[in-house]
């Protein structure tokens, strides 16, 4: 088991077009970390300069925004999915 | 020569062809229109535009679009009223309602978006049209893919008013009602976006959909006699509007159709989901996203895709923010209702009652031009006010009854 990540349009370049990667439990800065590793180049695309995440990228572990858990220290687990998705404008 | 250049990143300045796209590959980033200004410029004239159609596609120079509309050709140009007597509560001379609540078809501002949006969609060459949607903005999309023979898939929160639900399925709709608030509606669309290859609205248009809303401003600003006013409030729940509508103040001034842009621009939320009033008024540069709890359901939106514009607009205008209880929506629902004849809905109340503490702070000048932006029908949040508005009188049909009825507390309660 591992943790599934759901990979947004802009990103699935890196990805070589693969809506759903999967990467080892941890905090979400490990899981990027991992993914930098599987995917050179995505971290740059969802953190800025001091490691911290864009303000347009959102992250949601089993649905849930993790701004309302711990931010990027926020644990997943085996089993767990994290969605990536940009700010959705609307209403 | 095509009036849409590309899109630009707002965040990191990227540029990229014009296309179904929203997001700047980079950063994720908002994209925006690019537009070929030198084309447009020395085209657009006062003369023009009032010599234009009585709807937002007067100002068609100024819209990115390519071709003629092909659907929404009647949108826009709603009445700017002059409040006097609602000026005369809030101790302004010069208070005026931008009234989209009657904006042709479905009576909310989102009939600029989506008039927008799907004549580019067309243009783009897509058959079906879809959205997330806190209920305007469904009813919007719903109605012109039937008119533009689109089909179209709309997602809306399980919790949504029935009038909003009813005012989608009326026009052949495919209505996905989704258990969970609107945050996560836009969550699941923004997953599902780029699957089904449809032309998702506020997602992979969301650059075209929002230009829709500048010609809010145009208006405003042709209605006071090619003046842009002092301040403006606005409702926020993604945040675009506002800036959209100061965005197309400022564009006006560029072609000279105006001499300046003095506005203040204000935003309004209900306290219930206040991510962006709240960062302005701690005057914090990040928002925190909420979980909304609020009867403003059609602005409840606690992660603002457009947030940071609206804040950066409110800043740099010069203006404020303010937010509402419960409470004070339907005060404000009322007290728009009983002075001016408007029934708006719970946004209209947000911004109102938002107003009228602005005026309380002393933040307008009794003279200065206010605006306040209302942008949907009461007729369609009737839940909000069920019970809070008196009660109607039965008498039988004769003299005695009517003598009788003419007499008592409860006709003059609901009359005061």
């Amino acid at each position: 088991m591992a943790v599934q990540v759901l990979i947004p349009t802009p990103l699935r370049k890196f990805t070589g077009n693969e809506e759903t990667v999967f990467a080892a439990p941890g905090s979400i800065a490990a899981i990027i970390d991992d993914l930098d590793t599987q995917f050179p180049g995505i971290k740059n695309r969802l953190t800025d300069d001091k490691g911290e995440l864009r303000r347009f990228v959102n992250i949601y572990l089993n649905e849930e925004d993790i701004r309302f858990q711990n931010g990027k220290e926020t644990l997943a687990a085996d089993g767990d999915a994290i969605s990536i998705v940009p700010a959705i404008a609307g209403g | 020569m095509a009036k849409v250049l590309g899109m630009r990143c707002r965040e990191c300045g990227e540029e990229v062809p014009p296309g179904p796209v929203h997001v700047c590959e980079l950063c994720f980033g908002p994209l925006e229109v690019v537009l070929n200004w030198e084309e447009i410029g020395p085209k657009v004239t006062r003369e023009k535009i009032q010599a234009g159609p009585p709807s937002m596609w007067r100002y068609w120079d100024l819209l990115p679009v390519e071709g003629q509309p092909t659907v929404g050709k009647n949108v826009g140009w709603t009445p700017l009223v002059k409040a006097k007597n609602l000026g005369k509560v809030l101790g302004l001379n010069n208070l005026y309602i931008k009234n989209d609540a009657v904006n042709h078809p479905t009576l909310s501002f989102k009939d600029r978006v989506v008039a927008c949006a799907l004549t580019k969609a067309r243009e783009f060459g897509y058959d079906t049209v879809a959205c997330a949607s806190t209920g305007n903005l469904a009813n919007s999309v719903a109605a012109h893919a039937a008119e533009g023979g689109f089909k179209s898939y709309i997602f809306i929160p399980n919790d949504l008013e029935q009038g909003k639900v009813l005012g989608t399925l009326i026009y052949g709709a495919n209505v996905l009602s989704v258990t969970g608030n609107y945050d996560e509606v836009n969550r699941l669309c923004a997953e599902a976006g780029g699957k089904y290859g449809w032309a998702f609205v506020n997602i992979n248009l969301r650059p075209f959909y929002g230009d829709g809303s500048k010609s809010f401003g145009y208006e405003i600003a042709e209605q006071l006699g090619w003046k842009a006013p002092d301040h403006v409030i606005v409702p926020c729940a993604g945040g675009s509007l506002v800036s959209k509508i100061y965005k197309g103040l400022n564009e006006m001034h560029k072609v000279g159709l105006i001499d300046g842009v003095p506005t203040k621009m204000y935003a309004a939320q209900a306290k219930g989901c206040s991510p962006i009033t709240t960062a302005i008024k701690t005057e914090s540069e990040v928002f925190r996203p909420q979980k909304p709890n609020t009867i403003a359901k059609s602005i409840a939106i606690g992660n603002p895709a457009d947030g940071y514009m609206a804040m950066d607009t409110v800043r740099r205008s010069g203006g404020w923010a303010d937010d509402v209880t419960d409470e004070e929506v339907i005060d404000g629902i009322r007290l728009l209702g009983r002075t001016e004849g408007i029934f708006c809905e719970t946004a209209g109340g947000v911004t109102v009652s938002v107003a009228k503490k602005l005026a309380e702070q002393g933040r307008f000048g009794a003279d200065d031009t206010v605006v306040i932006a209302i942008t949907g029908n009461g007729l369609k949040t009737q839940e909000a006010v069920v019970g809070r508005l008196g009660q109607t009188v039965g008498i039988q049909p004769n003299l005695a009854s009517l003598d009788a009825a003419l007499s008592t507390e409860a006709l003059l309660a609901s009359t005061r």
